[in-house]
């Protein structure tokens, strides 16, 4: 077999790029007013560095990586800080998250900025520059780039480092048009990352439909040795294990990790602010969005993080007429949004507005079990009897039919003929199972930390009721002492005391 | 500006279980215009009986059980399930014979198990069932096929006198006989081989006469349904392979006593069953190896009533089989997971 290797199921669905790949991208604005989140990323929320009224500077760091699996947060201008507090945020769950509010003195001045020199640098280091640089993966995961460039013995070398350019989304155009306009700086951002993990060939992979990026990919990857790989249109060849298998025909292990198979990859995107932070010194402050759909005029932006929705649509004309619903992400996995007040952070690759006339939502059937999820599935599930299970709440047999293994791509609620909201069961199915695991954990530590105090109490009976017994001199019990006193006067009373206490230790 | 919220994702393709079911409609007709062709009007009014009871049988249930009207009559299942059931009658049924066969259908099958997804039988093969071992004498009595425009054809308001209970002067036993498959296993009985069987009027090229172009008739709708993914192709592969198989297998060890295979593909319900029966989604095995075994274990069972059984056909029979089979053959045909060790 030759590559691209097929993934299972899959669609065509609709494509919808060209309302906003014609146009170049739009080089951003700075807003009045920037709320920035403190938690961009996957894992700890980033520790605020800043109080209310201090001034900062365009790149300065406002919170700082908190752990391992952690990323920075920078000002996107300078100005000054007018408050730290909770503020509404793009999340599913629509509650609010901690954010710097940074008012702009409109000079927008740089911190200085100090590039590094990758190849001298010992890689530690050069992961530490990249958490404080505020990188991680554009794709709309955010997770921090710094993790995954450290092996981290899962495998001894690199075999493949995969720059994600497929973007298998519809309408979303950002990864696009950052590869034809910004191609050589990408291939700078791999040339770091292909420092760091020394794989034995780097692929790039891009959707067949963006001829126009692949392109431009082939000419900055020229004498590179980088491969520029187009691969079928078909959604969704954009998820990384799904690329990697198109790429590959290797298969990241269920609960395992795609080092496990000698593969990391990364989205194109990331590698362009790599290159930004690393040779330039700019840590990400800004990030490319689509912003598209029922809007007067659909467009890219490189939009400042903290700038709020409703700011980058103005800049595109504003909603046309009828607008039902704000997304962030793709209409196939991307989020419904309460409200247009939100900020762009460095997870918000599309902002899609939907007009009424391309909802639909067609009333719920029954299941009528006609397999045509299991055919579209790319993890190869039997999502109907997911379905079944999650709505039976059995989530132990949900497990046995690999729940964990859900991309929650949508495929299978797309083609549904019965329209079941399928994704939704799983996501609750999910949910549900992380928070019985965690109440099993907190039940758990309840019932020891009640044990130690029960066994603690007992002891601390036992220490008195020897001590007791030495300070007063024998006598002959009374029937009420007989139904209180524990040990009969009989017995060795020195000896108990320090055997109990063992026995405690020991049963712990 | 506010939005309402929903998860993703927030496009659909444009399906639907009625779109589904109307395909199913769609596939039925060449079969039906060639039964209609043969065996005259009665076909088509068995099929509006049918329809009708059905419409009337479900609203009431749904009535009962709370559940809108218009959108569960909207989805076709009722109409799926009466056509499926009138298709398998004799085509000069009487009207009572129809209507129990529906009601059993729609009301014990489809809603007493639960309603649309939920029964785990083929509604309209227990219909059948019920109609085969209830009234064997009123579901034996096939016309010989002499159809519209055929001689001694009978008019339309003939057959619709005779369905609803007249005679009309007309002696039916000179326009009723035994189907192929009846013909074969009786005259098997007499000691008569294959070879003998098949030079009797009653057959045609491959199979019986008349019913062979029903068949193709199905087989053309049958593709279609397959083509357009409607139903899956995994179904009707298994059951004719198992039936061809094993039919060609005790073809060779004894050719006087069992016809070919192609007769037996030909024959009866079974490129019928094959398309339209089995692949009942609601009923039958949804993994790709799944179908392919629970076909080929219909195939098999159609064999074996046919020729071992005390009926001439065995599809009805070997669908409900299979159908209580399929929960636990979906249990263990599960598709590896992405990412999983093969085995």
């Amino acid at each position: 077999m030759t590559p691209p290797f097929p993934f299972h199921g899959g669609l065509k669905t609709v494509r919808h790029k060209t309302e906003s790949n014609r146009e170049t991208i739009l080089p951003g604005s700075v807003p009045e007013r920037l709320v920035v989140p403190l938690r961009q990323h996957v894992g700890a929320i980033a520790k605020p560095l800043v109080q209310a009224g201090d001034r900062v500077l365009k790149g300065q760091m406002i919170g700082q990586p908190d752990g391992y699996v952690s990323a920075a947060v920078h000002a996107p201008t300078s100005g000054r800080v007018v408050a730290v507090d909770q503020q509404p945020v793009p999340h599913p769950s629509g509650l609010p998250d901690w954010c710097v509010t940074i008012e702009s003195d409109g000079q927008d001045r740089w911190i200085e900025r100090t590039p590094v020199d990758y190849q001298r640098m010992h890689p530690s280091d050069l992961r530490n520059f990249v958490r404080n640089a505020g990188v991680v993966g554009l794709g709309g995961a955010v997770f921090p780039s710094a993790v995954k460039m450290n092996l981290s013995g899962h495998c001894e070398r690199l075999e493949q480092l995969i720059l994600n350019g497929a973007e298998c989304e519809p309408w979303m155009t950002c990864d696009d048009l950052i590869m034809r306009e910004r191609a050589v700086e990408i291939v700078a951002g791999i040339h770091i990352l292909a420092h760091l993990l020394q794989p034995r060939e780097v692929l790039i992979g891009i959707e067949d439909d963006k001829p126009e990026a692949i392109a431009a990919m082939n000419a900055a990857c020229s004498g590179t040795g980088y491969q520029v790989r187009p691969v079928p249109t078909r959604y969704p060849s954009g998820g990384a294990k799904q690329l990697t298998k198109l790429l590959t025909n290797k298969e990241a292990p269920v609960n395992g990790r795609s080092t496990d198979i000698g593969v990391q990859c990364f989205n194109v995107a990331t590698a362009y602010t790599l290159h930004r932070a690393v040779a330039h010194g700019e840590p990400v402050i800004s990030r490319i969005v689509t912003v598209t759909g029922h809007i007067a005029q659909p467009r890219n932006i490189d939009a400042l993080l903290g700038s709020s929705f409703a700011d980058l649509i103005a800049r595109c004309g504003g909603y046309r007429e009828g607008v039902e619903r704000l997304i962030m992400g793709g209409p196939m996995m991307g989020f419904a949004m309460h409200s247009d007040g939100v900020p762009v952070t460095k997870a918000t690759n599309c902002i899609l507005a939907v007009g009424a006339d391309a909802l639909v939502e067609p009333p719920v059937m029954p299941c009528i079990r006609c397999g045509d999820c299991v055919e579209v599935c790319p993890a190869n599930l039997l999502p109907q009897q997911l379905y079944w299970h999650a709505r039976a709440k059995e989530f132990d047999k949900i497990q046995d039919y690999h729940l964990f293994s859900c991309i929650e791509c949508g495929c299978c609620s797309y083609v549904c003929p019965s329209h079941i909201p399928l994704v939704q069961y799983y996501r609750y199915a999910k949910n549900e199972i992380w928070a019985l695991e965690k109440e099993k954990q907190r039940a758990e530590l309840a019932r020891r930390r009640h044990q130690a105090r029960m066994e603690r109490l007992e002891r601390e009976q036992r220490e008195r009721e020897a001590k007791l017994r030495q300070k007063a001199p024998p006598r002959a019990a009374s029937p009420l002492d007989g139904a209180t006193a524990g040990p009969s006067p009989a017995e060795p009373a020195s000896a108990a005391p320090a055997s109990i206490a063992v026995n405690v230790e020991r049963s712990e | 500006m506010r939005f309402k919220t929903v998860t993703s994702p927030h496009v659909l393709a444009d399906r639907s279980v009625g779109q589904v079911m109307r395909r199913v409609l769609y596939a039925m007709t060449p079969g039906i215009v060639a039964l209609v062709w043969f065996f005259g009007w009665g076909v088509l009014i068995n099929l509006a009986l049918a329809t009708v009871v059905a419409l009337v049988a479900e609203a009431a249930v749904l009535t009962v059980r709370g559940k809108p009207l218009a959108l569960y009559l909207g989805d076709y299942s009722a109409v799926t399930t009466a056509w499926l059931l009138a298709v398998a009658l004799p085509p000069l049924a009487p009207w009572w014979l129809t209507t129990i066969g529906v009601v059993s259908a729609i009301v014990i099958a489809k809603h007493l198990y639960g309603g649309l997804g939920y029964n785990p039988f083929n509604p309209a093969m227990v219909g059948y069932v019920v109609l085969l071992i209830s009234f064997p004498r009123e579901m034996s009595a096939w016309l010989i096929p002499y159809g519209v425009g055929q001689p001694h054809a009978l008019g339309l308001l003939d057959t619709l006198r005779i369905i609803m209970g007249g005679t009309g002067g007309i002696t039916l036993d000179g326009l009723t006989g035994a189907t192929p498959l009846d013909v074969l296993r009786t005259k098997l009985g007499l000691g008569l081989t294959v070879t003998e069987i098949r030079n009797s009027p009653v057959f045609g090229i491959v199979a019986g006469h008349g019913w062979e172009w029903a068949t193709l008739g199905f087989l053309a709708g049958g593709l279609w349904l397959v083509f357009t993914r409607t139903a899956a192709w995994q179904i009707p592969v298994g059951m004719l392979g198992g039936l061809a198989l094993i039919a060609t297998i005790f073809h060779l060890v004894d050719p006087l006593r069992y016809a070919p295979p192609w007769f037996q593909v030909w024959s009866g319900a079974a490129i019928y069953g094959a398309f339209f029966i089995a692949t009942d989604p609601v009923t039958a095995s949804t993994t790709a190896r799944g179908r392919l075994i629970y076909g080929a274990g219909i195939g098999v069972l159609v064999y074996i009533i046919r020729s071992f059984g005390g009926y001439p056909d065995g599809v009805a029979f070997a669908v409900l089989l299979m159908n209580i089979a399929a929960p636990t053959i979906d249990l263990y045909t599960q598709p590896r997971v992405f990412g999983a060790r093969s085995g």
